[in-house]
């Protein structure tokens, strides 16, 4: 095992020596772009569950490719796209539907695993779909991901200011002259690109920390929402790079240190608040001198 | 009365065939008006011009159609028959001229956005690409602070909209609607779920402003009392029917027990609020107050 000099110049140069470790920086570092901006408009649209369950029907994209003989990334791509425009012309009271995406979600991830069980190859792939596989990746792929980075960064900067009125305020955009269904649906379809390129790098069941947490800290920190996105994609290369880094010194995978580091900042930015609104609830208890409703 | 009913339908018949005549200087005409949802005939027969820079509340029970109105006028819905005009013309989707505050509850208390974003969307909401820094940027933002100061929003601009009470979110979606400069108000339920203070207060403030910007102002509201002292006139939907005129002409026993089909009473207390009796058993009643007052 290597072991840290803490000597943070010499420490990036040893990661840096190695190939695999620079493919997997530079796709982590396109993907923690993409992600920080898409998961501002992912929490700010309450659609965390939604993109999960889109995860999860990639995922039996590819299970389902791998059982016919087809590249899983078309898989991949063909099935989070057609379940980005299946959601979107559904529409938002049935993706907005606990109850609806939690079904969508288990008959995804049931397909998937019938698709495993029935492909009788070798599934590292697939089992690197679920878990990610962000040390080994390929140039290509990397190539991939940087393509797809800079066409969701190029949509999502076209439609902003459109977005967020819809998202903030549908009804009075909608007046105004706003086709929020089709902004909607052309949201989750480049939420679909994102998650079919993310999934190959962080697998299906960490992409959550990823579309999620950034946003979820930096909303808690300001309420600019330029600020807002720029924060959050700092965040997501934080978890991205410091994932990366501690799996380089300790011999575990680095997508359990991304969630990780997601999950810590989260506890952080919450407990913070917490803190701060019980020094103002105690300093409006001594105002009036009230000890009742002190234990809430 | 048939009669009266027939000559309007072959009126109506000519008018079609001929290119229709501009109902105008009104800032909106209604001539034989009719809507439907689906198979159901929401009203009909409404007739009603409103004058640049008047302000009407739009008063009824519940499912009445008293949105579908503004719906109407914003042009998100067609009428079934008869013809619609606003500043002019036939009403289009996402008019700039018209503001609009929609029905809502109290927004998402975790809504991360500060309140004076929320404003400039009114503005820039509708446009493509990124925001670029620079001199028509910053008269936005100055317009955008101008209508904060009207609305008496500036204090609490700066802080997320969902920890704002009622009555803030309320002027935000006031400066909102207002910062465009529309010619026409559209406000549906502005008062609901606020307190009595404050729904006179918010009323207040529409009405100076309507009044200094000239700006035509159709108020959606549940209780007429907090708006009676400052609107010009008021429509009344109910059972399929729109009218219009003074408050002290509609609503009045004999109106509203014509309008309702049922005896109805408008008491008026010793300091001018009004009452309605005897609605009991409708699906909804029209002031908000009488449920205190009823068993």
């Amino acid at each position: 095992m290597i072991m840290p000099s803490w000597n943070l110049i010499v420490d990036w140069q040893t990661i840096f020596h190695y190939s695999f470790m620079r493919t997997a920086f530079l796709a982590g570092t396109a993907m923690a772009i993409m992600a920080g901006v898409i998961s501002y408009f992912v929490v700010l649209r309450g659609m965390a569950f939604a993109s999960h369950t889109l995860a999860n029907i990639g995922f039996a994209g590819a299970a389902g490719a791998a059982l016919i003989g087809m590249n899983l990334s078309i898989g991949l791509l063909a099935f989070t796209v057609a379940g980005a425009l299946g959601m979107g012309a559904l529409g938002r009271r049935l993706y907005g539907n606990d109850l609806v995406v939690g079904l969508v979600l288990a008959i995804s991830l049931g397909a998937g695993y019938l698709f495993i069980s029935l492909y009788h190859g070798y599934a590292t792939n697939l089992y690197a779909i679920l878990f990610g596989q962000i040390v080994g990746i390929t140039w290509s792929q990397v190539f991939i991901t940087f393509a797809t980075g800079i066409v969701s960064l190029l949509a999502m900067g076209l439609l902003y200011r459109r977005l967020l009125f819809a998202s903030l305020d549908a009804e009075s955009a909608e007046a105004k002259g706003l086709r929020v269904q089709w902004l909607s649906l052309a949201f989750l379809v480049v939420l679909g690109l994102v998650i079919a390129v993310a999934l190959q790098i962080v697998g299906v069941l960490l992409i959550f920390a990823l579309l999620v947490a950034p946003a979820a800290v930096a909303e808690r920190l300001t309420s600019r929402p330029p600020l807002a996105i720029g924060l959050s994609v700092l965040l997501a290369l934080f978890f991205t790079w410091g994932g990366l880094a501690l799996s380089f010194y300790l011999p575990y995978p680095p997508g359990s240190f991304i969630t990780t580091l997601a999950f810590a900042a989260y506890v952080v930015v919450r407990f913070g608040d917490g803190l701060r609104s019980l020094v103002r609830h105690r300093r409006k208890l001594s105002a009036i001198e009230q000890p009742e409703g002190w234990a809430a | 009365m048939l009669a009266d009913e027939m000559m309007r339908g072959n009126n109506q018949q000519i008018e079609r065939a001929a290119a229709p005549a501009p109902l105008s200087p009104h800032a909106i005409a209604l001539r034989d008006t009719a809507v439907q949802l689906g198979v159901r005939t929401i009203w009909r027969d409404a007739n009603l011009t409103i004058a640049p820079g008047e302000f009407v509340a739009i008063l009824g029970p519940n499912g009445a159609g008293k949105s579908t109105l503004l719906r109407l006028l914003l042009g998100l819905l067609s009428p079934s028959q008869g013809r619609i005009e606003v500043l002019g013309n036939i009403p289009r989707r996402g008019n700039p001229a018209i503001g609009y505050v929609p029905q809502r509850r109290t927004l998402d208390a975790d809504l991360p956005v500060r309140g004076r974003d929320l404003v400039m969307l009114g503005l820039d909401g509708l446009r493509w690409g990124l925001p670029l820094p620079g001199s028509k940027r910053r008269q936005q933002w100055a317009r955008v602070r101008e209508t904060l100061e009207a609305v008496e929003a500036t204090a609490y601009a700066n802080r997320p909209i969902g920890q704002l009470s009622g009555g803030e979110q309320q002027r935000l979606l006031l400066a909102q609607a207002l910062v465009a400069q529309p010619e026409l108000l559209l406000l549906d339920e502005p008062l609901a779920s606020l307190d009595m203070r404050s729904q006179i207060a918010i009323a207040q403030l529409v009405a100076r402003l309507a009044r200094a910007q000239r700006i035509t102002t159709l108020m959606v509201t549940h209780d007429i009392n907090p708006v009676l002292p400052i609107v010009d006139r008021v429509i009344y939907v109910a059972r399929g029917q729109v009218v219009i005129g003074k408050p002290e002409e509609i609503i009045t026993t004999e109106q509203l027990s014509r309008l309702y089909d049922a005896p109805v009473e408008v008491v008026r207390d010793s300091q001018g609020r009004v009452f309605v009796v005897g609605l009991e058993n409708e699906t909804a009643h029209p002031s908000r107050d009488e449920r205190t007052i009823a068993p």
